[in-house]
């Protein structure tokens, strides 16, 4: 067994013995990428010399007797949507290439604090706009399980890196399934938090009142310690949530026995995989071995997420990219001749095409004449999906459904057909429009060996139910104990 | 709905993106494939129903309205394309 293979609580308990050091594992990882990042593709840049550092001020304080966290010393992978001290910052984006950001945002702040070394800024959809990492503006990054196969999106750089055993956690943000696709699709966990619980602060945005950063790792428990890293209220965010933090972990081996578990109808439709119902079916099963109780419930408006997500992100992401305007960070257009044209060729430019679509998709839902039409009506649709949550949690405390309809497409399968692209958002994107916690657990393989991911959603700030639920099945079932044939 | 060229060009400029004629082709096809799938939501009757901006949030967080630090001007400077003394340098906008 190599150190990468040891899950962050593992490595936690080894750091902690002194059986080994930070520094060792900071090196362990950067071995790794070394040796399978060129067939991956998950980094976008490396950050030796400042993870080494941060690594031998956790042992320095691990020497001393005063470690900063639990999980001081363990490193850790950042999407490169979070702003990161004089390391740069692009969200996948020409138009951001070269940007240092002058400051951390607030996770990478509370990371730093709790002691974790971060090794790199790991590889993504262009401003998060993407299912598959091919719209990144630099290259897609590979799925370990396939690698002729995409790991998801938009997370998906961090997902591969933490199924290639890179990095032994990372952090991604979730829009609309940004994290649990990516690691359904890499029997990775991925936990999307319930909107307000971690600061957006330093987050580059795309759609506000949707985006939620979170923890993508090997195991349910390893998510549960990165959460309560990062969960905290933060001045910096106008929309983080006071709501007390728990203890993550402290309940996480409590079982499911006596729990109600919704399956919603509308989330097991045709345009299923088959091999992905069976696996989620299978799941299901088991949730009732354990002795929870399954019930059958209705989503009755989430044939109308699709349509709801895709005007409210677009019409909010094209007024949060309006500041990509070539005066203050970022690409200038050289040839532009007045400051209009500053404007439109930088933009032109810098932007990629699935960016572009969707600034030109929001635009056009925000122009006179549409508002009322469109974003309006969007927005009134989203309380009625919201409602139908609300209603389900009356009657059950998760509900449980498939991730992803589909196991890993190949890349370049879909890259043509936007449309075929966002129906792989149908089961995540509800949970994000009605600003839940969401969670991904790896529940079994396809034939070809793809992995199939289980999704559980909850109430608002129930985070530790999620993560209990998650276990017990994850207890039954280690796949995160199967390693990647890289 | 099917968008028009001319839709697509107006739109192009209110969001300060200039088009190649290939990009307002295809966005024209796109987008209105696009259009077309979320026109669903004209079937509900939402006339009684408030809208959502955010899910879970009653009331923006409020802080004490203090002095505090912000960066200095060459932190907020470092990243310009180009500057002039303390400011960002743009193209001359009054001929």
């Amino acid at each position: 067994m190599q150190l990468t293979d040891l899950t962050m609580m593992e490595l936690a308990a080894k750091l902690s013995a002194r059986e080994v050091s930070s520094e060792e594992a900071t090196r362990a990882s950067l071995a790794r990428i070394q040796q399978v990042d060129p067939k991956v593709r998950a980094f976008l840049r490396v950050d030796e010399a400042g993870a080494l550092a941060a690594a031998r001020a956790s042992d320095a304080r691990r020497a001393a007797g005063s470690p900063a966290s639990v999980l001081d010393g363990v490193p850790l992978g950042l999407k490169d949507l979070f702003l990161t001290e004089g390391v740069e910052t692009t969200a996948g984006s020409r138009i951001l290439e070269g940007f240092v950001p002058p400051y951390d945002a607030t996770v990478v702040r509370l990371l730093k604090e709790a002691g974790l070394p971060l090794v790199g800024k790991l590889n993504m959809d262009e401003f998060a706009m993407g299912s598959s990492n091919e719209s990144s503006a630099f290259f897609p990054s590979h799925n370990p399980w396939d690698v002729s196969r995409t790991p998801g999106g938009s997370s998906g750089g961090s997902a591969a890196a933490v199924a290639a055993r890179e990095v032994f956690g990372a952090l991604g943000t979730d829009t609309g399934g940004s994290i649990r696709q990516p690691a359904a699709l890499t029997n990775t966990v991925g936990l999307k938090p319930t909107y307000g619980r971690v600061s957006r602060y330093g987050v580059i945005a795309f759609a506000s009142s949707l985006d939620q950063p979170g923890p993508m790792t090997r195991t349910v428990a390893d998510a549960a310690a990165l959460l309560q890293v990062i969960a905290r209220p933060d001045a910096q965010d106008a929309t983080s949530s006071d709501a007390p933090v728990p203890d993550y972990s402290a309940d996480l081996e409590g079982g499911v026995r006596g729990l109600k578990l919704g399956v919603p109808r509308e989330y097991f439709t045709e345009g299923m995989d088959p091999e992905v119902e069976a696996a989620v079916r299978e799941a299901l099963r088991e949730y009732e071995r354990l002795g929870a109780t399954l019930v059958d419930v209705s989503l009755p408006h989430t044939k109308y997420a699709l349509a709801t997500y895709y005007l409210l992100a677009p019409a909010e992401a094209s007024s949060n990219l309006a500041r990509y305007d070539g005066v203050r960070f970022g690409l200038r257009a050289q040839d532009a001749r007045n400051l209009r044209e500053v404007y439109t060729l930088t933009r032109e430019q810098g932007f990629g095409a699935e960016v572009k679509r969707r600034i030109m998709l929001g635009t056009y839902a925000l122009s006179s004449g549409y508002y009322d039409a469109y974003y309006l009506r969007a927005q009134k649709v989203r309380t009625l999906i919201r409602e139908d949550f609300t209603r389900a949690f009356q009657q059950v405390d998760a509900l449980l459904s498939p991730t992803s309809p589909v196991p890993a497409f190949k890349l370049g399968e879909k890259v043509e057909d936007p449309l075929s692209m966002y129906l792989m958002d149908i089961y995540t994107l509800p949970c994000n429009l009605a600003g839940l916690p969401g969670l991904s657990v790896p529940c079994g393989f396809t034939k070809a060996g793809l992995p199939v991911g289980l999704q559980v959603l909850g109430r608002p700030f129930d985070e530790a139910g999620l993560l209990r639920i998650a276990r017990a099945y994850e207890r039954e079932h280690d796949y995160f104990r199967r390693s990647a044939p890289l | 709905m099917a968008l028009t060229l001319e839709q697509v060009r107006h739109v192009a400029t209110l969001a300060r993106l200039s088009l190649t004629p290939d990009e307002e082709q295809r966005f024209t096809t796109q987008l209105s494939a696009v259009l077309d799938a979320v026109e669903q939501l004209q079937a509900l009757d939402v006339e009684a129903v408030e809208p959502t901006s955010h899910a879970t949030l009653t009331s923006s967080r409020l802080r004490e309205d203090v002095t505090r630090p912000s960066l200095p001007p060459e932190k907020s400077l470092a990243n310009a394309p180009a500057k002039a003394g303390t400011s960002f340098a743009v193209p001359r906008i009054i001929e």
